[in-house]
């Protein structure tokens, strides 16, 4: 019976196949358009974290001044002070404790054709690779006695390595980085997660560091951050240090610091553990607002930070609101056709087909015309994601314009859906046709 | 006129009529607020940054050698760069105007202690820069003086220097001191190292901050002193009109001659600088203006196909009409008279919705409101796409024979 619809439909189809073209056009360009603005919103809305997404925290204290909070209303800092960040490795005993800086340090590569050249470094603690995760391709990240030490070893990103070692196997050779040599303990494979799980201060998208080497280095170095630094009051203030020591004991916020727990019971023992400490600080007369601490998961703190962009969404909307229009109007069209097939609809009734029978015939018409336009839809969001990476080049939205598979299934689902659901009305009307009428205008 | 039979037939044909109308309100509702959003976003693109961007470029370098030496380096590059045919000025600078990377402070007429309400505070940019960024940049003195030679300071991480005076935007004057703001003194947080307050010496016209979606952009503060952070400079270079380009190469060739142990890199002209910044302003409104076309051929094409469909289906009716003597002009101005009712429906609908989506983008996005003139402009819009969308299956019913009248179909 499907197959015999199906010629049915086709033979239709056939028949008036500017109306075809049309209503195909139309359930295309808003599928395309739909799918293309999904597709970068899901991007923009997606954790790389999700599976241990209640074990993974994103630690944020208030340590702001009394008289305004960092964000209205009452947000506190998004990053933190070096004094709170080493308080809280040394004192919690939760699982891991990442705590980490973006900032620059020129490469040496040992090749005489290769210039020296600037390279993005993350200053990060050891905790740093079991909790965010990318996948090492060579070797391993480093422990608590490289922590200690600022011992000079270094991960090197997948691209890197391509550079100067050719992606070779590099562990145990040395590279040398901001006038010292640095040991390679490990070499990841290509790693994008996005949004960027550790940092998001500076854009959520612009892709991961080059390098990774202990934290305590670019201390050691008296480096700050190369993405944000905040303050409410200047470090030099309260205290006789001046210049870095002053500004390593500052309230200013500048690090990030995510823990990960071994079960969803120690966050809330880690909340606690927080909330003493800030506490005590206050009695040492730090800590002037209220007690306001945050304790995300990485999805709630995406989307504490807005990290999915107004535009975008601004955008879905639009093209969904354009579907919307691009499925009223083939109603209308199938309307038509269907109302225009009143003579052959009463003739099939008459004949002995029922009422299911008709239904399932021109159902399966608007099922054709939805697939058909759902392929369209589907070329047309691929031409339409190729001219978002043009029309985004250079900037890191640029790298969110990408189709995967499960997005293909996705948005045929939608345009058979759509279609089926455009194909109900015209396909109940077309049941309506009482076969006498007909018959007798004939 | 012939009101009566459309109004009766556009009733027996509900469902067409209420699909067409439905499309018209969504799409005037869409254009009315994109148009609005596109506008604002080329209105931003286009401002004046208050520089000379045309013939400004920026270039920075970062020193690895083990003995590299940041404050000679910095001053023989500036007088070699000043050196150069072709240059109107250089200024050493922290960060390049519209780079979306900066430092900002809070400049306030009292010290920090007092509490807030007793004080005016304005957070601005800061450019650390020497006696030369005025005429660098390109802006423009309305007040007060340039800084001289002798107000300029060094800053590293552990001397701030003794900075004394500012210069300050005219916005930001406006707003802290609105009787006139050279010669008073302001206290700005980490630009000195105590709490002493800095004199403003000068107010300049317009100068934008780096970050282009800022809602202050237009607070900037220069401050007389050569960072010397991290081993690292920057400089913000003016050409000579027409010489940048040729320039660019050159100055970034003599900065590596100058001294070899370090990176000379981020040669960028400003233009290109601003062209980053506005991108994904640039890119909303050509993704706006592809769904508006879109929208309106979808809208216009489904009025095509839809009356096509009518005119077959009432072809006898018209042959009988045209056998009783209406004339082709009769029955085009039916349908065009049809095709304006049936929108003008639609626009009823969709002028609420325009400000329903309106209101919608006003709470979520922080958008103005619609001013009121778009509305019957996309309505007129609307109707001429409807009329232009029905003038050819209305010209084809209009050639329909009366002939066709004495037929069986």
């Amino acid at each position: 019976m499907f197959r015999y619809n199906l010629w049915l439909a086709a033979i239709s189809l056939k028949r008036n196949p500017v109306l075809t073209a049309l209503m195909i056009a139309a359930i295309g360009l808003g599928i395309g358009m739909a799918m293309t603005s999904y597709t970068v919103l899901s991007t923009m809305s997606g954790n790389p974290l999700a599976y241990k997404n209640d074990l993974v925290r994103r630690v944020q204290l208030d340590n702001w001044g009394a008289e305004q909070p960092y964000n209205e209303p009452n947000e506190p800092p998004e990053l933190m002070s070096y004094r709170d960040v080493t308080n809280l490795l040394e004192k919690s005993d939760v699982q891991y404790r990442a705590a980490s800086y973006p900032n620059f340090l020129p490469i040496e590569p040992a090749q005489r054709e290769l210039q020296p050249y600037m390279l993005n470094v993350l200053f990060a603690t050891g905790d740093f690779f079991p909790v965010f995760e990318p996948p090492f391709r060579f070797g391993n990240g480093w422990g608590k006695a490289e922590d200690a030490n600022a011992t000079r070893v270094v991960v090197l990103g997948h691209e890197t390595n391509e550079k100067v070692f050719g992606g070779a196997n590099s562990v145990g050779k040395k590279v040398r980085l901001g006038g010292e040599d640095y040991t390679v303990v490990g070499v990841l494979h290509e790693w994008d997660p996005k949004p960027k799980p550790y940092h998001v201060s500076n854009g959520a998208f612009g892709g991961v560091e080059h390098v990774f080497v202990p934290f305590k280095i670019g201390i050691e170095k008296e480096l700050t951050s190369s993405s944000n630094n905040s303050c409410w009051e200047s470090p030099a203030d309260d205290d006789d240090s001046s210049g870095y020591a002053a500004w390593l004991a500052s309230d200013c916020v500048w690090l990030d610091f995510t823990v990960q727990v071994k079960n969803a019971d120690q966050v809330a023992e880690y909340r606690r553990f927080l909330d003493n400490y800030v506490t005590e600080e206050k009695k040492a007369g730090r800590f002037p607002r209220k007690l306001n601490n945050r304790l995300y998961s990485i999805s709630e703190w995406f989307e504490a930070q807005n990290v999915v962009s107004r535009d975008a969404r601004t955008q879905v909307w639009l093209a969904f609101a354009f579907l919307l229009v691009c499925l009223i109007n083939t109603v209308g069209l199938l309307l038509a056709k269907f109302m225009g097939k009143s003579p052959e609809i009463g003739l099939r009734r008459a004949v002995g087909a029922s009422k299911p029978q008709v239904f399932a015939q021109f159902l399966t018409e608007s099922a054709v015309v939805g697939v058909a336009g759902g392929m369209l839809g589907l070329g047309l969001s691929l031409l339409g994601l190729l001219a978002l990476r043009t029309l985004y080049a250079g900037t890191s939205n640029e790298r969110l314009a990408n189709m995967d598979w499960s997005l293909v299934a996705v948005t045929m689902a939608v345009a058979l859906v759509a279609s089926l659901l455009a194909g109900l009305y015209p396909t109940w009307r077309a049941c309506q046709v009482q076969p006498a009428t007909q018959l007798k205008t004939q | 006129m012939e009101i009566r039979p459309i109004a009766s037939a556009l009733m027996r044909n509900k469902s067409a009529m209420v699909l067409i109308a439905l499309q018209v309100a969504i799409t005037l509702a869409i254009v009315c607020n994109s148009v609005f959003i596109i506008l604002q976003r080329i209105e931003k693109v286009n401002r004046p940054s208050g520089l000379d961007d045309s013939s400004i470029f920026s270039i920075a370098s970062s020193g690895f050698a083990a003995n590299f030496d940041l404050d000679g380096t910095i001053r023989s590059d500036l007088d070699a760069i000043r050196a150069m045919p072709g240059i109107v000025d250089a200024t050493p600078i922290n960060s390049v105007p519209l780079s979306n990377g900066g430092w900002s402070e809070g400049l306030s007429d009292k010290p920090e202690g007092t509490t807030l309400k007793d004080r005016k505070q304005e957070q601005t940019s800061i450019y650390m820069v020497d006696e030369h960024a005025v005429k660098a940049m390109g802006v423009e003195l309305v007040a007060g003086r340039n800084f001289n030679a002798s107000d300029v300071t060094v800053r590293t991480q552990d001397d701030l220097g003794k900075v004394e005076s500012i210069i300050i935007t005219q916005e930001l004057a406006d707003k802290l001191f609105p009787e006139g703001a050279v010669g008073k003194s302001l206290y700005a947080g980490g630009i000195v190292d105590d709490k002493r307050p800095v004199t403003v010496v000068g107010v300049i016209r317009r100068l934008q901050a780096p970050w282009v979606g800022w809602d202050k952009v237009e607070h900037a503060t220069l401050v007389p002193a050569i960072l010397q952070g991290e081993g690292g400079s920057r400089y913000l270079i003016r050409a000579e009109p027409g010489q940048r380009d040729k320039l660019m190469p050159l100055v970034e060739k003599k900065l590596t001659e100058i001294n070899t142990g370090r990176i000379v890199r981020d040669v960028e002209s400003l233009q290109q600088t601003r062209a980053d910044s506005y991108r994904q302003d640039r890119a909303m409104s050509v993704i706006l203006g592809t769904v508006i076309v879109a929208l309106l051929i979808v809208t216009g094409l489904g009025i095509v196909g839809m009356a096509s469909f009518w005119v077959t289906r009432r072809t006898k009716q018209i042959g009988t009409r045209r056998a009783l003597g209406a004339r082709r002009f009769d029955i085009r101005r039916y349908f065009m008279l049809e095709n304006a009712i049936v929108i003008g429906i639609g626009l009823v609908l969709g002028a609420l919705l325009t400000y329903g989506f309106n209101l919608w983008l006003m709470q979520h996005y922080e958008l103005p409101r619609l001013a009121w003139y778009y509305l019957p402009i996309g309505a007129v819009t609307m109707l001429l796409l409807g009329q232009l969308a029905v003038s050819g299956p209305a010209s084809r019913a209009s050639r329909v024979s009366p002939a066709v009248a004495t037929r069986s179909v």
